[in-house]
């Protein structure tokens, strides 16, 4: 049986910031339900002996759990490479100090530009000051320092400026990563899409910034898949590698598919190593039996699975499609009309869309109507205000 | 990068890599952020010498006392393949 190497364990939705291009489910209010410290930690043991080495706990933002420490330091016990993901919102220097001492391994930050402004309206929040002050003090307590950065039409022309910053703060690894549509970006698609020309000059620089920066910082660029003629080998294949915890224990091949109309399987109910080896979710996309034309006969299906389930399902509403993505896929006019639109010279017609920021979800305690913040109002329009 | 490392050089696995034994594989694992790299026996041996102290000529001597054939370039590119990937630092004498 191949066993998973990683597991990405959304400890929450709750997140204070509210980006555009979360990939987190729409109706984030149904999540409320948190799996306990307890089940969280029988989880990691489970997953440890299914051969999970790299844990990632992310969100939302995991700092909102108040027993991450504890939850580090279980997984710490077990041996594994703990890596936490977080908008460092909440990253205060004794956190950090017990985060360390419990064994945490990694710090990833997100970034969302290289100046205030604009980062905080991307964020929803004045953010950007306490980011730069947690990734100071991350590499001051000796861990190595990951900056996450989504791409999108906004950020993508301030690319060599991010680099800067990512330098000057010497982080060891810088994830540019562009928008992945699903969620909350899928929702927001037409007003992230980069332009072709936007995608070329960052592609020139992230390059030369490569090559400059080789052996002092690790660029790792993830390509926009509207703009590549084969498709992502989605997580590295359906169940093969990776597996996804979410907040109330529902365990996802990848972490966008709790959209797709299978069936649902959690922790609270079954234990991991059946969920991985044997549920009908795992075995849905599992190899290349399932696989339609022009997928089945293709010498890539072993290099790209068909790409994403996800996607497949947000295009045609047939996950079992192959990825649209794909030159060679029947659907892949639809990619090409979005793509197109996106390159429509928009200044003057008016009709940009507006992005719709993610909705901010209350603690399950003081739960109430769910509260929309005060917009995207901020993101810059062609005035630039 | 395929040219091996300096004999001279002391090497040591980088503050953000850590090698674990993995029960559940029966081998020992390198681990970094984002990375897993599964080791044979002879790599998990050459690691555990990357202490710093030891210079590769060293290493390469111990593993000849352990193995029978040892072939020094092979060893060098090991290495040099863990630097490449900031996983393992050369330090000088």
């Amino acid at each position: 049986m191949l066993r998973p190497f990683g597991m990405l364990a959304e400890l929450t939705y709750r997140c204070p910031l509210h980006c555009p291009y979360c990939s987190n489910p729409l109706n984030l209010e149904d999540y409320h339900d948190e799996l306990t410290t307890a089940e969280w930690q029988r989880v990691f043991a489970e997953a440890r002996e299914l051969g999970v080495l790299q844990l990632h706990l992310s969100g939302g933002e995991p700092l909102l759990r108040r027993d991450l420490v504890e939850l580090v330091a279980s997984a710490h016990e077990l041996g594994m490479y703990t890596n936490l993901i977080t908008s460092a919102i909440g990253l205060t220097p004794r956190r950090a100090e017990q985060l360390r001492a419990a064994g945490l391994d990694h710090v990833q930050i997100s970034i969302q530009a290289d100046e205030a402004v604009l980062s905080d309206q991307i964020a929803g929040l004045p953010a950007f000051a306490q980011k730069l002050a947690a990734a100071r003090l991350v590499k001051s307590l000796g861990w190595p320092l990951t900056l996450n950065v989504v791409l999108h039409r906004y950020n993508l022309d301030r690319l060599d400026r991010i680099l800067e910053l990512a330098e000057s703060l010497e982080a060891d690894r810088i994830e540019l990563a562009n928008t992945q549509y699903y969620g909350w970006a899928w929702r927001n698609r037409a007003a992230l899409l980069p332009s072709k020309a936007q995608i070329e000059r960052a592609e020139a620089i992230v390059r030369a910034a490569q090559e400059r920066l080789a052996g002092r910082m690790e660029i790792i660029y993830v390509i926009p898949d509207y703009y590549s003629q084969y498709p992502k080998p989605c997580m590295g294949g359906w169940g093969r590698s990776q597996l996804t915890v979410i907040p109330n224990g529902d365990v996802l091949p990848c972490p966008a598919a709790h959209i797709l109309p299978l069936p649902r399987v959690s922790v609270r109910e079954y234990p991991l190593s059946w969920i991985w080896a044997e549920s009908p979710l795992f075995q849905r996309f599992r190899g290349t039996d399932w696989m339609p034309e022009p997928c089945r006969s293709c010498p890539r299906r072993t290099i790209d699975f068909g790409g994403c389930r996800c996607q497949a399902f947000l295009f045609t509403g047939d996950p079992a499609r192959t990825d649209p993505i794909c030159h060679l896929s029947p659907d892949h006019w639809m990619v090409e009309e979005i793509v197109r639109r996106a390159n429509d010279d928009r200044d003057g017609q008016g009709e940009q869309a507006r992005p719709v920021p993610r909705v901010f979800v209350r603690l399950p305690r003081q739960r109430q109507a769910t509260t929309p913040i005060g917009g995207l109002r901020g993101l810059p329009n062609k005035e630039g205000k | 990068m395929d040219e091996g490392v300096s004999s001279t050089k002391r090497p040591r696995l980088a503050r953000q890599a850590r090698m674990v034994w993995d029960p559940v594989r029966q081998r020992h694992v390198l681990l970094a952020p984002e990375g897993v790299l599964l080791l044979n026996e002879t790599g998990a041996v050459i690691v555990s010498l990357c202490d710093g102290n030891r210079t590769v000529a060293d290493i390469i001597a111990e593993l000849r006392q352990r193995y029978d054939r040892v072939v020094e370039h092979e060893v060098q590119n090991f290495i040099a393949r863990l630097v490449d990937k900031r996983w393992m630092e050369l330090h000088d004498a």
